[in-house]
């Protein structure tokens, strides 16, 4: 609590601080993320960033994201920055990317794939930027086009 | 060597496979013509599970695996299997898989075939997973312009029709690209072959690919036919025209190479005049019948026999 009775964001002594998320993906990022019940967590929206114009940020005290949670950012929200806080310093700073194969990270937009009938693992292989084939039914999409 | 391997895409093979198999085809044909009996695969038993309607691929397997000695399981029709109960595909291969030494699919959904062949310690062959992959009619249409014109290498082939949607045309691409056919595509505008497709035919074989709107075969030793589509034109009328303008007819075959060979996978609806089935061109009832010694073929080479 602040001055005047305004709520301000804390800072967070263990987490994980997601930047640079594209203006309006703040939520959808959240969505994607398994959150522990009473985890912290503060979601800033259309806050003003030098490099985006506007971005949001999503802080998560005592949350550490695995593969596949990284991966899925990467889909909805490329070039987001993950800070990782440890005793209230920042420890690890990367750019999320997505790898050459995802698995179990996105569904199949193909409709008649196998994938979306049977309880399967996807998988997705990069052929060329931003373009993936599917494992199971051999047709390639956009990147855009993969959904979560 | 095929020995045990799953066969689910032509992209899963490469070309001295297909030479091999080529050649153990003609010996099969050759067995079949002399009425010699084969007892290759000694009744091992192999399974035909077609989830969706067949009659030619199916029937062809099933008389391969006849004329090789070996023993068939099918059920008579999905609603007869205990997928009608809510069974899931993988609990039905894998009971499937305890029952034979192979495993055939067919099944609407694509990469269906490629789950089947995770699941299943058996070899497992596609014989079509919608609208993806149908890996035997590629080798059988191979086999088919090797067997009535000696060669595939520097043969003018023509493939024509809806080349956007027929899964045929693109992996029949794929092999002629790969045995330097020299490839000319004729389609109704809007219909043309995957951009993709071809450049990668291009870039992996350096095929010699052209590409034509307008019906013209004069200069064709192979002109292989598909049909229009027409389910996937919004307005029923530009589809009539398309399969008009595409039709293939004793007009058409004015001015053509004396030895042109007609091809079609069949069944054929009405984009070939029942006419020209008489003519010395229509070679596409043959063509079928070659499915036989292929497919034999292709189950003794993956059965190591």
């Amino acid at each position: 609590m602040s001055m005047a009775g305004e709520l301000v964001v804390e800072k967070i002594e263990n987490g994980t601080v997601i930047d640079h998320i594209p203006a309006g993906m703040g939520m959808k990022v959240l969505s994607i993320l398994k959150v522990a019940a009473g985890s912290k967590i503060a979601l800033l929206m259309n806050v003003t960033s030098k490099r985006l114009g506007s971005k949001d940020i999503l802080k998560i005290s005592e949350k550490q994201l695995d593969e596949k949670e990284v991966n899925r950012i990467a889909l909805v929200a490329p070039n987001a920055t993950l800070n990782i806080i440890k005793n209230g310093s920042v420890v690890e700073k990367s750019v999320v990317c997505l790898p050459h194969e995802l698995h179990g990270v996105a569904r199949c937009p193909n409709p008649k794939c196998i994938t979306n009938s049977e309880r399967i693992e996807t998988r997705f292989a990069q052929e060329e930027k931003n373009k993936f084939r599917c494992y199971y039914c051999e047709m390639l999409f956009d990147t855009n086009e993969l959904s979560l | 060597m095929l020995r045990n391997r799953d066969i689910i895409s032509i992209r899963d093979l490469e070309k001295s496979d297909i030479e091999l198999l080529l050649k153990r085809a003609e010996e099969m044909e050759k067995a079949l013509a002399s009425g010699k009996r084969l007892n290759l695969l000694n009744d091992k038993i192999i399974a035909t599970v077609f989830f969706e309607p067949s009659t030619r691929t199916k029937m062809s397997f099933q008389s391969a695996i006849k004329r090789l000695g070996g023993q068939n399981l099918n059920f008579s029709s999905i609603e007869s299997s205990s997928m009608k109960k809510g069974e899931t595909l993988a609990d039905t291969l894998r009971m499937i898989d305890g029952y034979a030494d192979m495993i055939i699919i067919r099944h609407a959904l694509e990469g269906s075939a490629r789950y089947a062949a995770e699941i299943c310690a058996h070899p497992v062959i596609n014989a079509g997973d919608g609208g993806n992959q149908h890996p035997t009619q590629t080798l059988l249409d191979l086999f088919a312009i090797k067997r009535m014109k000696g060669r595939i290498k520097g043969l003018n082939v023509f493939l024509v029709g809806d080349l956007k949607h027929a899964r045929t045309m693109r992996s029949l691409l794929y092999g002629l690209a790969m045995f330097n056919a020299n490839i000319t595509l004729i389609s109704p505008q809007g219909l043309e072959m995957s951009r993709k497709i071809v450049d990668e035919a291009r870039e992996r074989f350096g095929a010699n690919i052209t590409e034509r709107t307008t019906m013209d075969l004069s200069d064709a030793d192979v002109a292989y036919i598909c049909r229009i589509q027409k389910e996937r034109f919004a307005d029923p009328y530009e589809a009539e025209m398309a399969q008009r303008n595409f039709r293939i007819t004793m007009d058409t075959l004015n001015g053509v190479k004396d030895d042109l060979i007609l091809l079609h996978p069949l069944p054929k609806v009405d984009e070939i005049d029942p006419e020209i089935d008489s003519t010395k061109h229509a070679k596409y009832f043959e063509q079928a019948k070659l499915g036989v010694p292929m497919r034999m073929a292709l189950i003794a080479e993956v059965m190591g026999v």
